[in-house]
Order: C-alpha cells, then structure tokens, then sequence
C-alpha cells in the first residue's frame, strides 16, 4: 500500500506537455474507441509501434509505471488463459481454417495457429492504449482536465464532478488510511495473521467512519459551492483551460487520418478481422 | 431555490462519491479466483448513495469513479463493464423515492423490496448486458464472458446484501423520523 497509486503528473518540459488536454483526451478516446472496434493485426500493431514511439519522447522513466505495467501484465495472461480453457476452439470458429500444432482435432484443449493469433490480437487489443494512458495521465495536468471535458462539450456541471473527485481522492485516501491505522490501534487485527472473519469485521469498522465523514464532506462542500453561487450561470470560464495552438490541430489532424484509415481497412477486411489465412 | 441547492448537492455528491467509489475499488475489494471479478465493496456504498442522492449522482459517480479505477490499474477503462456500473448505479437510484430514506423509517418490507430489486437490476445488468456488450464490441468468446458476469452478479448481489443494507440501516437511524414531534396543547 506504500508504493504510489496514481500515477503522478509532472511537468516535463516536452511537446506532449505544452499540447492543450482537450487534443490528448480527444485523441486518446478516438484511438481507443477505434482500437477497440477492430482486430485487424496490423492496424494495432502499428498503433501500438507509434504510441510507443511517443511514449519514449515523453521523459517519462521506467521505473514510474513498472508497477503498473506489472498490473497489466498480469491482468492480460490471466484473461489470455481464461480464454483458452473457456473456448479453445474460438479461433478456428472465427478465421474458418484450423492448422493444429498440438493434439488432434477431437481433442478439447488443442493448439491451433488460429487460436494462437486470435490471443495474440486480444492481447494487443488489452494492451496497444496503455503508453497512450500513462502519457494522457502523466502529461495532463488534473486541473486542466475538467476544462478539457467541459470543452469538447460535457457540461460544466459533470466536468466539475470530474474535478471534485480528482481532487478528493488523495483526502479520501488518507482518511481511509487514517481510520485504519487508529482501528488498528484499539486492536484490530486485519493483517492476513487474522481470520478471514475478524478481518472482514475489520473492514466494516473502517468502511463506517469513511462513509459518514464522506457524507459530511459533501454537505460542506456543497454548502460552500452554494455560497459562491455554483450554477447560476449557464456557462463557466476555467483558469486552466489552454487555447488550440499550431500544434494542436496538427495531432488531431494525425489522429483522425488514423481513424479513418481504421475504418477503410473495415471495407477492405469485409469485417472487423483480417484474416491472413485466407490465400 | 431548493431545486438550486438540490443540483449543487447532487454535482458534489457525484464527485465524492466517485472518488469514495474509487478507493474502495482500489484497496477493499476481495478477489474471487475467477479474473477480474471481485466482491465489490464499493457496490454496497452504492446503494447508500443511491438511496440519498438519487439516479444522476449514482449513476455517474460509479461511471467515473470506475472509469479512473480501470485508467489507473490496466492503462485503459474496459468501457462495457464501465457502462453497465453506471446504469446499475441510476437503477439503485430510482428507488430512491420509495425508500425515502430521509424520513428515517426504513421497515423490513422496503429492505426486503429492495434487495429483491437490486437482485434483479444486478441480474439484467451482470448476466445479460455486460456479456452481450462483451461479445459484439470485444468480441471475446460467449461463454468467458457468461463465467464473469454470473460471478459479478453474485458477489455484487451479495455485496449489496450484506453491506448496502447495513449502510441502509444506519444512516436511516442517523436521520430525525418524520412525524417525531408532536405539538403541545
């Protein structure tokens, strides 16, 4: 629990940092969304080639999200396995051809090139947005993000809720912490010493406290939003918010090329997969 | 000028909600050996900030406080399971005009009436939304996707049982009950 949970923004001093936040969110939903729409092998493996490509130009060091990257790693062979065992066969269902490696065809846990390259796809589909995540995440500042919802047209209210909670989880992390240590004090037990039971009970004893002070919390902030006279208007400035400069339009320009080359290759692919075991 | 105040609380409602949402995601959750699926504390404080706040603030702190859970844990939400949340969260917040939680009864029959609700909301959005939304944008193998959600349906199922109503209880006993006081003659 000691080591850093969210990954933290600094500013690096690169391009990547001086582009406004609306361009990085917009360009990183379009990728995802058209990451996630195709499974063409290698439209993501060229995406992924050139998110890392920018990745290395943004500073950011190994070290600050190699426990992230563990997370994900982990998280992708779990899923990559599960698949396996649950459906086997998937590949051959979807490419229509089955070239065995291992085992016969009556056989349920049978290897097969289709299987193979179906999970290869999956596991570039889980993994091709993660260095575009890490640099929206540690190039943006928090506080420009809410201007930057509010600008590609969220509504300032949701934008503010946005910014609420990027602001409170810290405190709310550190409540969390706080009660947990003073409950231990009086003498819960909740390290993996004691019995699921009492450390389930532990937890109830924390999670208590942290609820009600957070119900508290939302009546005095809303109070003082009151006071200041949130919402009364139908729009609102943001002192974070940046102007679209040179640069900015360049990388949306970049990125909707590649969209829309994600969706020609639906036409010439006749789908979503391409299928290179057709000849 | 109730109404005014009413949509400042549910803008702050949402925001804390989503960052207790998220904490709770991060550090209470109890995995269940099936990947990615766990016993969701985080679903038990829903039903409380449903009951409360109502469907808006529920329904959106869940969708933004698991999307940033996702963002910061596998580098990109998982958008059907992220969508699915924030539906299960505005579900629990209809019901919040029958609990009426505010006026501090809270019965057996309306427990029993919503918990009965949230088995069958968490069924409609576990078991049938979030594996079709799986299979047609994922495209990830039927009966993987079944496995999950069944599972999710359960623990959540459970962590709203157990957890949610306790939450119920006790805040209800917190508020003053309507019609406690009694004029002098």
């Amino acid at each position: 629990m000691q080591h850093q949970l969210l990954i933290g923004y600094d500013d690096r001093h690169t391009f990547l940092n001086r582009l406004s936040g609306s361009t990085k969110l917009l360009c990183f939903v379009g990728l995802s969304i058209i990451g996630m729409m195709t499974y063409d092998t290698r439209y993501l493996l060229a995406i992924m080639a050139l998110s890392l490509v920018v990745f290395r130009f943004s500073k950011i060091k190994y070290r600050d999200v190699s426990f992230v990257l563990s997370v994900i790693v982990g998280f992708s062979v779990l899923n990559l396995v599960m698949v396996y065992v649950f459906a086997p066969h998937y590949g051959v269902s979807i490419y229509g051809t089955e070239h065995l490696l291992l085992g016969t065809s009556d056989h349920y846990f049978n290897l097969t090139v289709e299987q193979l390259f179906y999970e290869f796809n999956l596991l570039l589909k889980y993994t091709f947005a993660v260095p575009l995540a890490l640099i929206f995440l540690m190039t943006t500042n928090p506080s420009e993000f809410a201007a930057s919802l509010n600008k590609i047209g969220i509504s300032y209210r949701i934008s503010y809720s946005v910014a609420i909670a990027l602001r409170y989880i810290p405190d709310v992390q550190a409540d969390y912490r706080t009660i947990s240590l003073a409950q231990q004090a009086r003498g819960f037990e909740m390290s993996k010493k004691a019995h699921l039971l009492t450390r389930v009970r532990g937890g109830l004893q924390i999670l208590l406290p942290l609820i009600f002070s957070s119900l508290d919390r939302i009546e005095t902030i809303s109070q003082a939003m009151e006071l200041r006279r949130f919402g009364k208007g139908k729009k609102r400035s943001w002192y974070m918010a940046q102007r679209f400069k040179r640069n900015d339009y360049l990388a949306l320009a970049i990125v909707a090329v590649l969209i829309l080359i994600g969706i020609a290759l639906f036409k010439v692919n006749g789908g979503r997969f391409w299928n290179p075991f057709k000849a | 000028m109730q109404k005014q105040s009413s949509s400042i609380r549910t803008v702050v409602a949402t925001g804390i909600g989503a960052a207790v949402i998220f904490v709770l995601m991060k550090f209470v959750a109890i995995p269940t050996g099936v990947p990615n699926t766990q016993v969701n504390v985080a679903m038990g404080f829903l039903a409380l900030l449903g009951a409360i706040f109502g469907p808006v603030a529920a329904g959106l702190a869940v969708f933004i406080g698991h999307a940033l859970n996702d963002f910061v844990t596998y580098g990109s939400p998982w958008w059907t399971w992220v969508i699915v949340d924030g539906l299960i969260g505005f579900a629990f917040g209809l019901a919040h005009k029958r609990l009426n939680i505010q006026n501090g009864k809270l019965g057996t029959a309306k427990l029993v009436w919503f918990n009965i609700y949230q088995i069958v909301v968490n069924f409609i959005g576990w078991v049938l939304l979030a594996p079709t939304g799986d299979i047609i944008i994922y495209h990830e193998p039927a009966n993987k996707v079944f496995i999950q959600g069944i599972v999710t349906w359960i623990t959540d199922s459970i962590s709203v049982a157990i957890i949610g109503t306790i939450l119920l209880v006790l805040y209800a006993r917190t508020r003053t009950k309507g019609g406690s006081l009694t004029k002098e003659r």
